[in-house]
C-alpha cells in the first residue's frame, strides 16, 4: 500500500464501557458500528450510534505461537497485511467489503470466504473474546491458547451474533501459515459434471482450497506444497486461471454481484442438495461456491417461497438485498428455538440496549 | 474443599425420596430401564476419574428418543435434577452422579444412523464409540479426525459435551470444529435441532456454545460429524533432547518454518522410562525429553515436510532423530505416546492427571514450575504434552491409600492449574472442568464473568435442573475459595510433615 499512514493503536475500551453502562441505565438502545460496511446484512437498528472506531490497534501477535489478539475497530486490511508480513494469514479469508472493513464487524457478522468448507470457518478460529456487557463491564472469555474449555464457549457465540448479546471489544484468532503453493484453474464443464467431479474429488485427500462454479465452468484453486499441487494440477488439467478471481468472489466484486437490481439471496445448503424447486429460476444462472454449499441468486422472488425452498433442501436463505422493507433477511427461525434465543438475549441484555431487532423483529 | 456436591457451597438440594421418584418414573415411563438397587448403580457411581465417587438417587437407561423426552418432562416437573452419563470415560469428573439426582445414562443409543460418503458425514446416536465412526467410514476412505486417548470406549456424546481433542488438534480442531449439527431435547422436553447439513444456520451458533457444555443445557440425541478423507501417508520423526526447554524450543522452530504437523507431541524424562518400560516403543531412555513429530498429507509433500522438520529439529540442538520406518514402527512410536497415562499408573499406585494449556513459550518456565511444586509437595510428576497445542498433561503421581495423600495430590494439582492460570493460560484444555476443576473456576474467571455464565445457564435451564454443580463454581464457593486458600495450604503443610514423620 502506498504513503500508508501508521497504523493506529488506541484501548478505547473504558470510553465504550461507559456509554453501555451509560445506555444501560437509561435504557436506550444502541447500533453498534465498525466500518458500517456490512450494515446491509440484517434488519435495519433504528438506534444511538456506538463507534468502535477508536477501539484498534494489534495488542498481542506472536507468529511462533500462531495467535493474534485484536482490538475490534482494527481495520480487517491492517491485520491481513500484519499476518501476511510474517507468512501467515486468516484461513476463513473473510470478505472485504471495503477498506473500512474492521476485525469486530468481521466476527460480528462472521461471514467467511472461498476456502470455508476446506479450513473452517470465522468462529472456527476464534479462541478468545473481550466483551463489553450490558453493565458496561469487560469480560473475557476463552483465551490466547489453542484449547480451551473452561466455561461455556461464550466466545464462539458472540461470532455472528451481530453484538445482540454484547460489544465484541477484542478477538483472539488462530492463524496459520500461508500455503507454500497456490495454483489456480478454470475447467469448462456443464454444472452436473462439475458436480460428480467435486463429491468424487471430495473423497480424496488432494490439496484443493475453492471450488466454485459459475457460467458454464469450474473455478478451482489448489492450494499446498509445491509437490502435491504440481502433481494435482497436472491431473486434473483444464486452463490456468488468475489467483485474483478468489479475491474478486470473495469481496463480491464479480459482475454477477455489482451490476443488476434484483434482489441477491446466499443460499446455505448440504454440499449435494440437489436444485432447488424454484419456478422459473435456472440453477446455471447461479453461483456454486463452496463446491455447491453456497449459492447466490439474483432473483425478484417472494422471501417466503426462496426461504422455504432452502429449508427443503436441507439449508437456510439470507437476502443480501436489495431488501423491500418487508422482506426479512433471515430465516425465520423454528418455535423452540426462537424462544430459546430470546431467552439468551434476555439473560445477556435484559435491557436489550445492544443491537435490538438486528436479526430478527423478536429480540 | 470437598470435591462431592455440597449444600452449603453449591447450593440446596431438593430432598427427594428414592421410592418416590422410583414410583412417578415408573409410572410416567413404565417401559424404560431403571436402576435403584445399590449393587445395580454401583458401576455408575463414578466416571473415569474414580477418585470421586457418588451413588445417583435412580439410574435411568431409555432406549428411545421417546423415554429420553418422558424422562426429563417428568424430572422437571418433580425438580429432579439429571446428571447425563456417556461411556463414563470423562477425566474431570463430569458425569459424577448426585445422591438427589437421576443418573441419565445413553449408552444404549449406539447405533450409526448413516454414513454418507458423498456429503462426507455421519449420523450417529450419542453412545456411539469415537473410533466406531472412524472404523465404519474407513471402507470409503473417509474417518473422523478428533482422537481423544480413550478414542476406543468414549462415546461421541460425550465428546460433545466435553468439546474433546486429541493427538491432532492442532491442524484438525477439536469437537466443536468437526460436529456440523445436533439434536437436542431440553430440560422441557422439546426438541430442537442445532447447526445444519449445511455449513451454517441462522440465528445464533447455539452449536458452539453446547460443544463443551458438560451437559448443562440440554440432552444430546443425535450428533451429525463430518468425515475428512483419510491422508495418503503418515510420517512420523522422533527426535531426543538432553534438555526440555532445547525440545521447547524446537516446537516452536518446527511452526516458525510453516508447517503444521498432524501431531506434535513432547514427553519428559519420567514418561519416557514408563512408557518405555510398558510398551518397547523403542524411546531414548536417557533423553531428558522426546518429541513426536507427525506429518500427514500427500506423500510428496509430506517427504518435503520431513526434510524440513529435520533440519529444523537438528539445529535445535536435537541429540538424536529417528524417522519410522514403516507403518509399524510408527504405531510403535505412537503407542509409548497413547499408552503413557497407564503406563505411568504402572509406576504408582494411583496417579492424577492434569490438563492445563498454556501459551507455548512459557514452557520452560512452567515446566520449572511444576517441577519446583512437585519437589515441595514430595510427589513425583511425569509431564506428557500436546506440545503442538500447548496442552500440558501433568501426571501427579501418589498412593491413595496413604492418609492424606490424595489430599496433596489435589492441592499440588491445584497450584499446577493456576500457575497454567497465571501465565495466560487455562485450568483446562480438553477434559473440562466438570466437578475436578470447580475450585479452579474461581481462579480463573472473575465473579461478573462467571454471573454470565450462569446468566447463559438460565437460559436454558432456570430451574438448574441439568448437571448442577459442575462447570460454573456458585458465588459462595468461590467465596470460600478464596478465603481459605491460604489455610488449605497450611493444611497440606501439615500433611506433609505427617508424611516426614
Amino acid at each position: 500500500m502506498t504513503n500508508a499512514t501508521p497504523p493506529r493503536d488506541h484501548d478505547d475500551s473504558a470510553a465504550l464501557a461507559e456509554r453501555i453502562r451509560q445506555a444501560g441505565a437509561d435504557g436506550t438502545p444502541l447500533r453498534i458500528v465498525g466500518g458500517d460496511t456490512r450494515y446491509f446484512y440484517g434488519r435495519e437498528v433504528v438506534a444511538n450510534v456506538l463507534t468502535t472506531h477508536e477501539h484498534c490497534g494489534i495488542s498481542f501477535y506472536d507468529p511462533i505461537e500462531l495467535v493474534v489478539s485484536v482490538r475490534a475497530g482494527t481495520p480487517l486490511a491492517e491485520l491481513e497485511a500484519t499476518l501476511a508480513a510474517q507468512g501467515q494469514m486468516l484461513p476463513f479469508e473473510p470478505p472485504r467489503y471495503g477498506m473500512a472493513s474492521t476485525v469486530g464487524g468481521m466476527v460480528a457478522t462472521g461471514l467467511s470466504g472461498p476456502r470455508r468448507p476446506w479450513a473452517g470457518s470465522v468462529r472456527d478460529f476464534v479462541l478468545g473474546t473481550r466483551v463489553i456487557n450490558h453493565e458496561g463491564i469487560e469480560q473475557r472469555f476463552g483465551g490466547e491458547v489453542m484449547k480451551n474449555v473452561a466455561g461455556y464457549d461464550l466466545s464462539r457465540l458472540m461470532v455472528g451474533a451481530q453484538g445482540t448479546l454484547g460489544l465484541i471489544s477484542e478477538v483472539s484468532f488462530k492463524v496459520l501459515p500461508q500455503p507454500g503453493a497456490i495454483h489456480s484453474l478454470h475447467l469448462e464443464l456443464p454444472l452436473d459434471e462439475a458436480q460428480r467431479r467435486l463429491a468424487e474429488w471430495g473423497r480424496e485427500p488432494l490439496p484443493i482450497s475453492a471450488a466454485t462454479w459459475l457460467e458454464g465452468a469450474l473455478h478451482l484453486r489448489l492450494e499446498g506444497g509445491p509437490s502435491s499441487v504440481a502433481a494435482t494440477r497436472a491431473r486434473i488439467g483444464g486452463d490456468d486461471l488468475d489467483n485474483d478471481f478468489w479475491n474478486a468472489l470473495r469481496d463480491q466484486r464479480l459482475n454477477f454481484f455489482t451490476a443488476g437490481s434484483l434482489p441477491l439471496w446466499r443460499l446455505s445448503l448440504p454440499h449435494r442438495a440437489p436444485s432447488l424447486e424454484l419456478a422459473g429460476i435456472d440453477e446455471r444462472e447461479m453461483i456454486h461456491d463452496w463446491a455447491g454449499a453456497q449459492r447466490w441468486l439474483r432473483a425478484d422472488l417472494d422471501a417466503e417461497i426462496v426461504c422455504r425452498a432452502a429449508k427443503a433442501a436441507g439449508g437456510h436463505a439470507t437476502c443480501y438485498g436489495p431488501r423491500p422493507d418487508a422482506v426479512e433477511p433471515f430465516t425465520p427461525l423454528p418455535e423452540v428455538l426462537l424462544k430459546y434465543h430470546r431467552n439468551l438475549k434476555a439473560q445477556l441484555d435484559p435491557k436489550g440496549i445492544f443491537n435490538p431487532g438486528r436479526l430478527y423483529a423478536a429480540f | 474443599m470437598n470435591i462431592l456436591y455440597d449444600e452449603r457451597l453449591d447450593g440446596p438440594a431438593p430432598a427427594l425420596d428414592r421410592a418416590t421418584i422410583r414410583d412417578s418414573l415408573a409410572k410416567a415411563i413404565p417401559d424404560m430401564l431403571l436402576l435403584h438397587r445399590e449393587e445395580d448403580m454401583r458401576p455408575f457411581e463414578c466416571d473415569g476419574l474414580s477418585v470421586y465417587r457418588t451413588l445417583p438417587l435412580l439410574v435411568a437407561l431409555p432406549d428411545s428418543l421417546d423415554q429420553v423426552q418422558r424422562l426429563l418432562v417428568e424430572c422437571h416437573r418433580l425438580g429432579v435434577p439429571v446428571v447425563t452419563r456417556g461411556a463414563g470415560t470423562g477425566l474431570s469428573a463430569g458425569a459424577l452422579p448426585l445422591t438427589h439426582g437421576v443418573l441419565l445414562v445413553m449408552s444404549r443409543f449406539s447405533r450409526i444412523l448413516e454414513i454418507d460418503p458423498e456429503a462426507r458425514i455421519a449420523r450417529v446416536e450419542p453412545g456411539v464409540r469415537n473410533l466406531a465412526i472412524s472404523e465404519a467410514a474407513s471402507p470409503y476412505g473417509l474417518y473422523y479426525a478428533p482422537d481423544p486417548s480413550s478414542q476406543i470406549a468414549c462415546s461421541i456424546g460425550g465428546n460433545v459435551a466435553e468439546n474433546a481433542g486429541g493427538v491432532h488438534c492442532l491442524k484438525y480442531g477439536l469437537t466443536v470444529h468437526n460436529v456440523i449439527k445436533v439434536e437436542v431435547i431440553t430440560i422441557e422436553g422439546e426438541h430442537m435441532t442445532l447447526g445444519s447439513d449445511a455449513l451454517d444456520a441462522p440465528g445464533f451458533d447455539l452449536l458452539a456454545l453446547f460443544n463443551g457444555s458438560e451437559g448443562m443445557l440440554g440432552v444430546v440425541t443425535e450428533i451429525t460429524v463430518k468425515l475428512l478423507p483419510k491422508p495418503e501417508v503418515a510420517k512420523v520423526l522422533m527426535a531426543s533432547f538432553d534438555d526440555v526447554e532445547k525440545a521447547g524450543n524446537a516446537v516452536g522452530a518446527i511452526i516458525e518454518a510453516g508447517i503444521i504437523p498432524g501431531g506434535l507431541e513432547m514427553m519428559d524424562k519420567l514418561a519416557i522410562i514408563a512408557a518405555e518400560d510398558f510398551i518397547g516403543a523403542g524411546y531414548p531412555v536417557d533423553a531428558e525429553a522426546i518429541l513426536l513429530c507427525e506429518l500427514d498429507g500427500v506423500e510428496a509433500d509430506v517427504d518435503d515436510d520431513c526434510e524440513t522438520v529435520r533440519r529444523v529439529l537438528e539445529k535445535a540442538g536435537a541429540t538424536g532423530i529417528k524417522q519410522a520406518r514403516d507403518d509399524a514402527e510408527r504405531a510403535r512410536f505412537w503407542a509409548g505416546r497413547k499408552n503413557a497415562f497407564p503406563a505411568v499408573g504402572r509406576m504408582s499406585p494411583d496417579y492424577y492427571c492434569m490438563d492445563g494449556t498454556i501459551p507455548r513459550r512459557e514452557l520452560a518456565r512452567v515446566l520449572k514450575g511444576i517441577s519446583d511444586l512437585s519437589e515441595r509437595y514430595g510427589l513425583k510428576v511425569a509431564n506428557v504434552f500436546h506440545a503442538g497445542d500447548g496442552n500440558m498433561h501433568p501426571l501427579i503421581l501418589f498412593d491413595a491409600n496413604r492418609e492424606g495423600e490424595l489430599a496433596v495430590a489435589e492441592a499440588l494439582g491445584g497450584e499446577i492449574l493456576e500457575l497454567c492460570v497465571e501465565v495466560g493460560g487455562t485450568i483446562t484444555g480438553e477434559h473440562g472442568v466438570g466437578r475436578e476443576k470447580i475450585n479452579q473456576m474461581c481462579a480463573q474467571f472473575r465473579p461478573d464473568e462467571l454471573a454470565t455464565f450462569r446468566a447463559a445457564k438460565a437460559a436454558f435451564d432456570p430451574s438448574d435442573l441439568l448437571n448442577p454443580g459442575k462447570n460454573i463454581p456458585t458465588p459462595a464457593r468461590c467465596s470460600e475459595f478464596r478465603t481459605i486458600k491460604s489455610a488449605a495450604n497450611d493444611t497440606v503443610s501439615s500433611a506433609l510433615r505427617g508424611d516426614v514423620e
